[in-house]
C-alpha cells in the first residue's frame, strides 16, 4: 500500500502529512504515558511492533496475480488502542522509506494516514463493536485485524484516486482502477492477516493472561471462560 | 498433539494455502510479469492516467540491487520475528519457572506441617 516516493503532488503530500501529524503526536504521548505507568508493558509493546514489522515485510501472492503485504496493525490496536499503533506503524513505515526505498518521505504522511491511523481505528472499531455485542474474543480479533488490513488499502486507493483522477471518468474511474490494484488484491491477504492475528492472540491468551486482563482484552474473572471459548 | 496445537497448526496451514493457491492455480499467467508488487502496478497506473507526471522527489537511499533489497526485507522480517520469539520464549520460561517454584513449595509444605504437628504432640 506504500505510495512511492514523489508519487503524490506536493499539495497532497503536505495535506496528508498535516492530517497524520496530530495522530502521531497524540500517539507518542499515549505511548510515553503507557510506558511510564506500566513499565512491564514495554515488552508486549515491542512484540506488537514486531508483529507489524514481520507482516509488512512479507510480500504474498494474491488472486489478482500480483503480490502485496499485510499490515499487522490490528493486533497492536486491539491490545494498546489505536493511538499507540499510530507510532508503531510510523516507525515501520520510516524504516521502509529510509532503508528500502519502499514508500517515501514525501508520501510518509499519506502512508501513515492509511496504515497507522485509519487501519488501526477501523480495526479497533469493529473489534469493540463485536465485543460489545457479545461476539467471542477470537471472532472479534479476526474481524478487527481483517478490517484494519483491508481499510488501509482502500484508503490508499482513495488517496491515489484523489491525486490522479482519470481524465475520462474522474475520481470514481481512478478509484475503480486503484481499488482493483490494491483493495481486491488485499482481500485474501486480509484473511491471512486475520488468521495470523488470531494465532498470536491465542498464544498471548496462554502466555500473558495477566497482561491481557490489565489491558482489558480479557475480562476480569471471566478470563478462564474466555480462554475456553476460543 | 494437543487440541490447542492442532488449531494453531491449522491456522498456519490455511495462511500458507492462501499464499500458495494463487501460484498453483496460475492466477498470474495473464500478466506480462506475474506476481509483481501491487505498489509497482500502482506506479504504472499513475503513469497511464497522468503520462506527464514526474515524481518530484527521489528516495534518499535506494538499495543498489534487487538482492540487497531482498536482504533488507529479510532483515526486517527477522528483526520482527526475533522480538516476537524473544517475547514468547521469555513468557514461557517465566511461567515454567513459576510453576516449578510453586511445585517445590507445595512439596515442602505438607512435610513441614507434619513435622510441626509431631512437635506439638511431643
Amino acid at each position: 500500500m506504500h505510495i512511492a516516493e514523489g508519487y503524490l503532488p506536493p499539495v497532497h503530500a503536505a495535506a496528508w502529512a498535516a492530517a497524520s501529524a496530530p495522530f502521531v503526536i497524540h500517539g507518542v504521548r499515549a505511548l510515553t504515558r503507557e510506558v511510564r505507568a506500566n513499565p512491564e508493558s514495554t515488552l508486549l509493546l515491542g512484540a506488537a511492533g514486531a508483529f507489524t514489522f514481520v507482516l509488512s515485510a512479507l510480500k504474498i501472492p494474491s488472486v489478482t496475480g500480483s503480490c502485496s503485504h499485510p499490515t499487522g496493525t490490528g493486533l497492536g490496536a486491539i491490545l494498546f488502542r489505536p493511538p499507540i499503533m499510530a507510532v508503531l506503524g510510523t516507525i515501520t513505515l520510516l524504516f521502509q522509506a529510509l532503508l528500502l526505498a519502499h514508500g517515501g518521505l514525501t508520501t510518509l504522511g499519506a502512508n501513515v494516514f492509511s496504515l497507522a491511523v485509519v487501519g488501526p481505528w477501523a480495526g479497533f472499531g469493529v473489534y469493540v463493536l463485536l465485543r460489545r455485542s457479545g461476539a467471542p474474543l477470537m471472532v472479534a480479533v479476526f474481524s478487527g485485524a481483517f478490517t484494519a488490513d483491508l481499510s488501509t488499502y482502500c484508503v490508499t486507493s482513495v488517496q491515489l484516486a484523489l491525486a490522479f483522477p482519470d481524465p475520462g471518468s474522474g475520481v470514481v474511474g481512478a478509484l475503480a482502477k486503484f481499488g482493483g490494484i490494491f483493495a481486491v488484491t488485499q482481500v485474501p491477504l486480509a484473511v491471512s492477516e486475520g488468521l495470523l492475528t488470531v494465532l498470536v492472540m491465542r498464544l498471548l491468551v496462554r502466555s500473558s493472561k495477566g497482561e491481557l486482563t490489565r489491558l482489558g482484552v480479557l475480562l476480569q474473572g471471566g478470563a478462564e471462560k474466555e480462554a475456553a471459548v476460543r | 498433539m494437543s487440541r490447542n496445537a492442532k488449531i494453531n497448526t491449522l491456522l498456519l496451514a490455511i495462511v500458507a494455502a492462501l499464499a500458495v493457491l494463487p501460484l498453483a492455480l496460475g492466477l498470474g499467467d495473464h500478466k506480462e510479469e506475474p506476481f509483481a508488487g501491487a505498489d509497482g502496478e500502482a506506479e504504472a497506473a499513475i503513469t497511464e492516467i497522468a503520462p506527464d507526471y514526474e515524481p518530484w522527489f527521489a528516495p534518499l537511499y535506494e538499495p543498489p540491487s534487487g538482492e540487497v533489497e531482498s536482504a533488507l526485507f529479510a532483515l526486517q522480517a527477522a528483526l520482527g520475528a526475533g522480538v516476537l520469539a524473544y517475547y514468547f520464549g521469555l513468557r514461557r520460561g517465566r511461567r515454567q519457572g513459576g510453576a516449578r517454584v510453586a511445585a517445590a513449595r507445595d512439596a515442602r509444605t505438607p512435610a513441614a506441617g507434619a513435622a510441626d504437628s509431631a512437635g506439638a504432640g511431643a
